[in-house]
């Protein structure tokens, strides 16, 4: 009964590489149910496609995920489900927050499947893959998943339209708040993919600026599940900030590690320097109070914001919006508008985005927003603090607001930028 | 960029490899299933990490809707989750011992796939908090690092787990039946044992072991439907270089891996995720039975 070694060694790796296929299949075309969507008779075959590239399993796939798609969806049901008599489609892949999967679905969707504007894209190396692919294809790339500068910085695109949040705008906020109140210098743990190293570069570059020093950094691998080794080194380095350039699973085991280790009773804090609201949600306040945080959006902040998010998170399992799916919604539909504006036959993607530029946008998740010329979105931000146990009245109010980060300051100055679309006197 | 910065002082090494040595137990335990269940049924059980993920889910659900706390948990999730694995054994994974191992191997991965989807589904993929006991909230301060109380009961628990697990296989009648059967289970039926219950109770047994750690995982981790698709493949891997089926190879080299594992996080923190497959590559060329697997 004995089979050879060798053969049964060949199959776990076969196996893991199928693994990593198994998610890139899916592709559920949903189309919206919008009001008085019965008529079916559509003249031309064209229609509106959106997709939404994002982590559907993976790390990610809470604070993005699932919640996106159903953003989109809601964003074209807002909109009226169709554009004159175009229906409006929302398609979605699971892009396993690998740049080569990634790539090949845009691709598809872009050269196959007619997909006009692919939107969220969580990962910031996949987006920007899926940016260059966009300006080649002449599509959209609205992007409210990535953090990376880069996007709008050295890579900037006539065809991509950066929303949310960017590694700028996190470290601007949270950075700065911390380094004033006293931390001036840190040590980081670092992703180690395109959106860590940014967000390290960038948080580096305000703790110096602000008047701190950075005594060192540690990469650790993407969705590393033990953190105490890195926090040990974090440790020894005596610095009184330790700077989380991660997100997602990443941040929460982090932030667990810290407190079993009683980092915080040595006399060192944390700085979460991208943390969600599902992040909180999964960490419980018990272990996340007090943390600092820097977002775009939250759900609780006035009466249009609870009123989406509670839409919301009717559709999506009870769970509040976190801002990249926000993006999502407030991107889809300032992106409907303009082409509506533009004509809806209009199929260059830089002129649609041209127009959205031209367009100030406003909505429930933002409010009144513009689009700069490198691509960036801007809008106020907000420096947030978890509340206590105590504090919180219930499920989901975790955040007491710090201060508000007026959308002039919260972003990368286009007099600082290194986009080649942004001209120099 | 080597994190050599940070001098390694004795007291970061010591503390590094203590810490090493907590992911270790994770992959003794876990490993040391997979080795059973591979040594009897012949079946690499790619369900164990979702077993693992069943066995936080259970603890998890137990506080949530019993609000049974973590202790009753630990017996109760393993035996909850060992009976599932019973129910596998059964309803499926009897069927496919007349075929090739590949087809167990193609099932388990399926049923892996299927339970941390449903997980997903239903729970979101971030995972949902899980507090430590009471009784071992706090750390002690042992000169060189602080240690968490919590992880040191993981490390002692783990190590008196393996103990009386290979004592059970290696030292007494029933583990001679079992080894016996594994050699020959035709010849151990003519005895008059029973060797299909013995097989179904061995994958209850292999899987309670992997809910063992699931709960012992849950408070330091999040109970989240992925913590076990990250471990399953280091796992394995720590499996080859222990030496498929041997079950001192599969705890010694799960420890082992562990400090390693912790070193490489000092020395080249970027490496620390490719550090086992690295060794595992280098025992198949040099030892392909693994380092202490007898020759096919």
């Amino acid at each position: 009964m004995k089979t050879s070694l060798w053969k049964l060694l060949a199959v776990p790796v076969a196996a893991a590489m199928a693994m990593g296929a198994a998610g890139c299949k899916k592709e559920e075309a949903a189309t919206p149910a919008a009001p008085g969507s019965g008529a079916p008779a559509v003249k031309a075959s064209k229609v509106i496609r959106i997709g939404v590239l994002t982590d559907m399993s993976g790390l990610y796939a809470d604070l993005a995920g699932p919640g996106s798609v159903e953003a989109a969806k809601m964003a074209v049901e807002d909109f009226g489900g169709k554009m004159g008599d175009i229906p409006i489609e929302v398609l979605s892949a699971d892009h396993q927050n690998k740049p080569d999967i990634g790539s090949n679905l845009a691709r598809q969707w872009m050269d196959v499947d007619g997909v006009d504007v692919v939107v969220d894209v969580p990962t910031s190396s996949v987006a920007l893959a899926v940016s260059e692919l966009a300006k080649q294809k002449d599509k959209v790339f609205l992007a409210s998943g990535p953090g990376s500068t880069d996007l709008t910085g050295k890579a900037c695109s006539p065809n991509t339209i950066h929303w949310a949040y960017d590694t700028y705008a996190l470290a601007n906020g949270t950075g700065k708040a911390v380094v004033q109140s006293g931390g001036d210098t840190w040590f980081f743990l670092t992703a180690d993919y395109a959106f860590g190293q940014a967000l390290e570069r960038d948080t580096s570059a305000v703790v110096t600026a602000s008047g701190g020093k950075v005594l060192g950094s540690v990469k650790h691998p993407l969705n590393a599940s033990d953190f105490s080794s890195f926090l040990l080194q974090a440790q020894s380095s005596k610095a009184k900030i330790i700077g989380l350039a991660n997100a997602g699973g990443d941040t929460i085991n982090a932030i667990k590690a810290a407190r079993e280790f009683g980092i915080a009773k040595g006399g060192q804090k944390l700085a979460g320097l991208l943390v969600f609201i599902t992040d909180i949600h999964a960490l419980g306040l018990e272990t996340a109070q007090g943390l600092n945080l820097t977002t775009a959006y939250y759900w609780d902040r006035d009466i249009s914001t609870r009123a989406f998010a509670k839409r919301f998170g009717g559709r999506n399992r009870d769970r509040m919006p976190t801002m990249v799916q926000g993006g999502v919604y407030a991107s889809v539909l300032h992106y409907l508008k303009a082409r509506q504006a533009l004509g809806a036959g209009a199929t260059s993607g830089a002129a649609v985005v041209a127009k959205m530029r031209e367009m100030p946008s406003e909505d429930v998740i933002f409010g009144k927003g513009s689009i700069r010329v490198d691509g960036r979105h801007i809008h106020t931000m907000y420096l947030y603090e978890v509340k206590k146990p105590s504090e919180s009245k219930g499920p989901w109010d975790y955040f007491k607001l710090v201060k508000e980060i007026p959308a002039e300051e919260a972003f990368l100055p286009l007099d600082q930028s290194v986009c080649p679309l942004v001209k120099k006197p | 960029m080597l994190s050599l910065a940070i001098a390694i002082t004795p007291q970061a090494l010591f503390s590094q490899l203590l810490v090493g040595l907590i992911n270790g137990s994770f992959y003794a335990l876990l490993s040391l299933g997979l080795a059973i269940i591979f040594g009897l049924l012949n079946v690499i059980n790619f369900a164990h990490g979702a077993l693992y993920t069943c066995g936080a889910f259970a603890a998890w659900l137990l506080l949530e809707l019993a609000g049974v706390g973590y202790w009753p948990a630990l017996v109760l999730a393993p035996l909850l989750v060992g009976l599932v694995g019973v129910l596998i054994e059964r309803t499926m994974l009897k069927r496919l011992y007349k075929v090739d191992p590949l087809y167990g191997l193609l099932l388990t991965f399926g049923l892996a796939l299927i339970i941390q989807g449903a997980f997903s589904l239903r729970f979101g993929s971030s995972g949902q908090p899980y507090q430590i006991p009471s009784a071992l909230v706090g750390a002690t301060d042992l000169g060189f690092v602080v240690l968490p109380n919590y992880r040191a009961w993981v490390v002692l628990f783990s190590l008196v787990v393996c103990g009386v697990v290979w004592f059970l296989i290696e030292r007494t009648r029933l583990g001679a039946l079992l080894r016996a059967a594994t050699e020959n289970p035709t010849l151990v039926r003519a005895f008059g044992v029973n060797v299909p219950r013995m097989i179904t109770l061995t994958y209850g047994a292999g899987a309670g072991l992997a809910a063992l750690a699931g709960v012992l995982a849950a408070p330091i981790y999040r109970v989240s439907p992925l913590m076990g698709a990250d471990q399953i493949i280091v796992v394995i891997a720590v499996v080859v270089i222990g030496g498929m089926g041997s079950i001192a190879g599969s705890i010694v080299s799960g420890f082992a891996l562990g400090l390693v594992e912790g070193m490489t996080r000092v020395v080249y923190p970027e490496g620390s995720d490719t550090v086992v497959f690295v060794l595992m590559a280098l025992v198949l060329i040099f030892k392909p039975a693994g380092l202490f697997g007898r020759a096919a």
